[in-house]
């Protein structure tokens, strides 16, 4: 599935972003899932809370990385697209 | 012996609460010789236990038993898992889960519920099942966890009593609103090594059940997540057993034990160190048990120079004890084991038997 650039997605209940001190790396956890998170994709995710369009996460993000839209809208929609299939972010 | 250094953190602990349990399920993972509940740990024991594994590294705890929901304490260690940070699973059978209490985990901040379902159909889910009713009280738990807005996983177990609904029970979950589905193919040990008979289905109808699950993975792609726990006497390797002795998970039992697996306690020789006595740090590191099994070494041919060894360890310790004698042989699974042809007929001679009394598992049946 593609998520458009209106939708807002956010984490559901039951999926969530921890630190974890013990790795030192930061984790999204899921039901029976442990995905590492990258700075890039915590970036993402920390702007996931269901108010945010995508558009407007690629906007922010493209301004704080200083980087060029498309290459931030890219990136932003595979990362969206591949956490909803796996049911880790509802649109 | 494997360097403290070279042992990577546990992720997850499974909390067998209880072996309490109204239901009496044939494939039960629990082992022949049920704990009794005067032997189980007190609260205040369950609680030091979760914040020892939180702290070292433990990210999902499973909630589980028996039955979690008999324990009257349930939302509370719910609620202290949550405030050192475990991510919690309920593991339930949804019968003994009343309105209050439900309301009462989810105020808890319980992270997600797996449902049991045993079949698609009520006579027969009721059957398998061993409890009159229990089909349409889950129905009602599952309706409860969605409208709650948690997520919901539904197991199913297979074997010859359900397998010609496997695609359905994987649809029903969807109708459920589950955002994920478990179909597991009965694993043989304990309870159901001695139901095996009854349970083992032929390899005609594994492999139709099969194709016909893996079909509705790509049809209801991002609408349910499926994972599909195959079966193990059809295959030509073995699964990587808790992904590796452990590797990744542990288990207590009710009275405090500490488990590399359910079945952990079928092999003769092992020392099992108890929380009672330690602490979660030191039984992970230091446990005979534990470290029995870890690694390459202690392997024998044909694992020893295998070029599987690191992807499936070997395969599964306790099946290799339980059908060749020896828990340190190339699990029979695996098509490199000598024994390998007589899983075939095994499973062959099992799913023509025809037999269909199951021995459920209950607290007083004698093994």
């Amino acid at each position: 599935m593609t998520p458009g650039p209106d939708c807002k997605p956010r984490l559901p209940r039951g999926v969530r972003l921890k630190h974890d001190a013990v790795r030192g790396e930061w984790l999204l956890l899921a039901p029976e899932r442990v995905i590492k998170a990258n700075p890039v994709a915590v970036a993402v995710i920390e702007k996931c809370d269901g108010v945010r369009s995508l558009s407007e996460i690629v906007d922010d993000l493209a301004q704080a990385y200083q980087a060029p839209r498309e290459t931030i809208e890219r990136d932003v929609t595979k990362l969206v697209s591949d956490l909803a299939t796996k049911r880790m972010v509802d649109l | 012996m494997i360097a403290r250094e070279a042992i990577p953190a546990p992720a997850g602990m499974l909390a067998e609460l209880t072996h309490r349990c109204p239901l009496g399920c044939p494939y039960c993972s629990n082992p022949l010789e049920l704990e009794k509940p005067a032997s189980e740990l007190d609260k205040a024991t369950w609680k030091r236990v979760f914040s020892e594994a939180a702290e070292a590294g433990v990210l999902h705890v499973h909630l589980s038993g028996g039955e979690p929901c008999v324990r009257a304490d349930i939302a509370e260690l719910t609620a202290h898992c949550a405030d050192v940070g475990l991510y919690t699973n309920l593991i339930t059978s949804g019968v003994g889960l009343n309105r209050k209490l439900f309301d009462a985990l989810v105020e808890a901040r319980l992270d997600h519920i797996q449902l049991s379902l045993q079949d698609a159909e009520a006579a027969s889910a009721d059957r398998i099942a061993g409890y009159d009713g229990a089909f349409a009280r889950k129905q009602e738990i599952a309706h409860w966890t969605v409208e709650a807005g948690l997520p919901l996983t539904i197991n199913a177990v297979m074997h010859r009593a359900n397998i010609a609904r496997a695609a359905r029970m994987v649809e029903l979950a969807i109708e459920l609103g589950a955002r994920r589905v478990e179909v597991a193919h009965t694993q043989y040990y304990g309870w159901g090594l001695v139901n095996r008979a009854a349970l083992m289905p032929s390899r005609e109808e594994t492999e139709i059940a099969v194709a016909a699950v893996e079909a509705l993975r790509k049809k209801h792609d991002g609408v349910i997540v499926i994972d599909h726990v195959v079966p193990d006497y059809h295959a030509r390797y073995p699964k990587a057993c808790m992904s590796g002795w452990a590797r990744r998970t542990f288990n207590v039992t009710p009275s405090g034990k500490v488990l590399p697996c359910h079945a952990a306690e079928t092999i003769p020789g092992l020392e099992f160190w108890n929380v009672r006595e330690k602490s979660v740090a030191e039984i992970w590191y230091g446990s005979p048990a534990f470290n029995a099994y870890r690694g390459v070494e202690w392997m024998k041919e044909p694992c020893r120079s295998c070029d599987r060894r690191e992807i499936d360890f070997g395969g599964c310790r306790c099946q290799a004890l339980a059908l060749t004698g020896d828990a340190c042989n190339t699990d029979p699974i695996c098509e490199k084991s000598p024994l390998h042809a007589e899983i075939g007929s095994i499973a062959a001679i099992d799913a023509a038997t025809g037999a269909q009394d199951y021995r459920y598992r209950r607290m007083n049946a004698r093994a």
